[in-house]
């Protein structure tokens, strides 16, 4: 259930603006890889790419290859939601549908293929997915309550449950945790290592310790300057990343230095 | 739980272990100077020896809170106004009103009320969709370019005169829609809708009701675009992240969120249309009738249209049965506002607004 992405070349426009530039880089599957970068370097526009959320912005397009095992994401006649069915997102903020109960909220991607499911199956899925985000203890008395009345940490794993609800190939993570305290980000971690080993996760964070903890592979992005596009500047094994870089501006960012 | 966090709230903590906790200690003597009475204080300056209660903060209080009541006031008077001037009609003995009025007063004002909810409930119909067609159109489907005078255009027909509308109800509007009234009757006469003699005029209740939903429509619509603007970008995002089409995205985030505001715009549209007076009035040649049918020329007056057509020659008693009539076409007005209210009120836990 996990795929490699491989990107090559790719360019990424906010009209004529080009945030992203040249982007080559492999996400291997079953691992957690982390995006660090200083504000506005274009890692989480990069992200939004893998799996073409970027393009809903208006006037917001890409160049180049986005592989996901082999199968290109921007090819012609490849339809952008089937892609995102395939790649999940989980969001900076928790963004569980108000209107909609806890339970109603895991089963939404599911009622949207218009898969038809016999109930007992239903609830299987919404008891697998939220054991899965580590809060099926929390709501299984409540599972037809609004998701908005959880906490900020239990509405962000209710997200996620949504989310590999869909048994996506890929979860990409947009900073999944700068919203939530201390305890709710330590729940969330835990969270991602157990899903690595079944989904590729790509996660972005401005937390570099939270990146030192969670990922095995890191990639660092920067900005020469305002109105410059964002690059890759280093990929490498988290350790060698935060022990070793191989490039001057990662050790910078890395100690501290500057972003 | 750490225990630095723990430790903090507990009591008699003897040195501060925690920053957090020697900033609170810090502080606390702070918070005290800043609550006490500023005549108290030796060393306070000019400053706080002016009025601690900002001008700006009373008079705005002042203005807000005035404003509240005026509009209570305004109600009140107009209720008492219906009661008061109504209620002569309301008491008088059957048979003096069948003598200097217009006949018993409920049998009377039954089938203007049922032409009034009856009109007003066949243009919400026919408007509600559309409205919010374009509504959705404007905010989600049309660019940029085209959507913004496509919202003036909609603005500039809501201020188009409800006379104007009623000349165009009933010299081109009337007349036009007569061979499609006849089509209907002729292949869809086996519903009781459009069953009957068709009008020779066309000027029905349903083509009030189309001349109702026109005038209503811009209203419905400038209010739903504006809800619709304002759905969560994040939740049309999370939909779209699940792999929803626009559609189901509008569906799963949009209507949801939006679903007070709708309602709230169709009730707006529905007071226009339950109180428009000089289109119907104009456009509808209708008299006591209580009857589903919508295509004959035997149809049901508003209750409006019915006080403006009478009130001219009306005196006395009559006067009165007329005030009672809007008496009645308040009571209608403020029923179904309480029901929307309650609709909305019912699902409030599962509201957008969270």
């Amino acid at each position: 259930m996990s795929k490699r992405i491989e990107t090559t070349d790719l360019n990424v426009y906010y009209g004529n603006f080009r945030a992203v530039e040249d982007v080559t880089i492999t996400i291997e599957p079953r691992s957690v890889t982390a995006f660090i970068g200083p504000s506005g370097c274009g890692k989480s526009t990069f992200l939004r790419t893998l799996n073409r959320m970027h393009e809903v912005i208006p006037g917001a397009y890409v160049e180049g290859e986005v592989l996901l095992d082999g199968e290109n994401l921007y090819g012609p006649g490849v339809d952008p939601v089937r892609v995102r069915r395939q790649v999940g997102m989980v969001f900076q903020r928790p963004n569980p549908f108000p209107t909609m109960s806890i339970k109603e909220n895991v089963l939404a991607g599911i009622r949207l293929n218009n898969r038809r499911m016999p109930k007992a199956d239903q609830d299987d899925l919404v008891e697998r997915s939220l054991r899965g985000a580590n809060l099926w203890e929390e709501v299984k008395n409540r599972l037809d309550l609004p998701g908005s009345g959880l906490s900020g940490g239990q509405q962000q794993r209710l997200c996620i449950a949504r989310a590999i609800a869909m048994e996506p190939q890929v979860l990409l993570m947009d900073e999944p945790c700068s919203a939530l305290d201390p305890i709710s980000t330590l729940a969330i971690e835990d969270l991602m290592s157990e899903l690595k080993e079944q989904y590729t996760i790509v996660i972005v964070t401005h937390n570099m310790q939270q990146a030192a903890r969670v990922s095995d592979v890191t990639a660092f992005f920067n900005i020469a300057g305002t109105g410059s596009p964002g690059k890759l500047i280093e990929v490498g094994p988290t350790d060698k990343i935060f022990s070793a870089p191989d490039v001057q501006a990662t050790e910078d960012y890395i100690s501290g230095r500057f972003g | 739980m750490t225990t630095g966090v723990g430790g903090a709230g507990g009591p008699g903590a003897a040195p501060p272990r925690t920053l957090w906790e020697a900033t609170r200690k810090q502080n606390e003597p702070m918070t005290e100077k800043l609550t006490r009475p500023p005549t108290a204080d030796p060393d306070a300056g000019p400053p706080a020896q002016a009025d601690p209660r900002r001008p700006g903060e009373a008079i705005f209080r002042g203005l807000a809170t005035g404003a509240g009541i005026t509009i209570l006031v305004i109600l009140a008077l107009v209720a008492s106004f219906l009661l008061v001037q109504g209620s002569p009609a309301l008491f008088a003995d059957p048979a003096k009103l069948a003598s200097q009025g217009y006949g018993e007063f409920a049998s009377w004002v039954l089938p203007y009320a049922f032409g009034t909810v009856w009109a007003a409930l066949l243009a919400l119909l026919l408007a509600v969709p559309v409205a919010i067609g374009i509504a959705l159109f404007i905010s989600h489907y049309a660019p940029r370019r085209l959507a913004q005078p496509l919202g003036y255009v909609i603005d500039l027909l809501a201020a188009v005169p409800s006379v104007v509308f009623g000349l165009w109800g009933s010299l081109v509007l009337a007349p036009a829609v007569r061979p499609l009234y006849e089509a209907l009757n002729a292949h869809l006469g086996f519903i009781p809708l459009f069953a009957g003699q068709v009008s020779g005029t066309g000027r029905t209740i349903l083509t009030a009701a189309i001349v109702l939903a026109t005038m209503i429509l811009p209203i419905i619509t400038s209010l739903c675009r504006e809800v619709f603007l304002q759905a969560p970008r994040l939740h049309e995002e999370a939909a779209l992240a699940l792999g929803a089409t626009r559609w189901e995205m509008i569906k799963m985030a949009v209507l949801p969120f939006a679903r007070p505001g709708i309602i709230a715009a169709i009730m707006l549209g529905l007071g226009r249309a339950l109180g428009e007076t000089m289109a119907v009035t104009m456009v509808l040649s209708g008299s006591r009738n209580i009857t589903f049918e919508l295509l004959t020329s035997q149809n049901p007056n508003t209750i409006a249209a019915t006080i403006a057509q009478n009130f001219p020659e009306a005196f006395g008693l009559k006067t009165n049965q007329l005030i009672a009539a809007g008496l009645v076409l308040f009571v209608i007005t403020l029923a179904v506002n309480s029901i929307a209210r309650w609709i909305v009120a019912r699902r409030a836990e599962y509201s957008g607004a969270n």
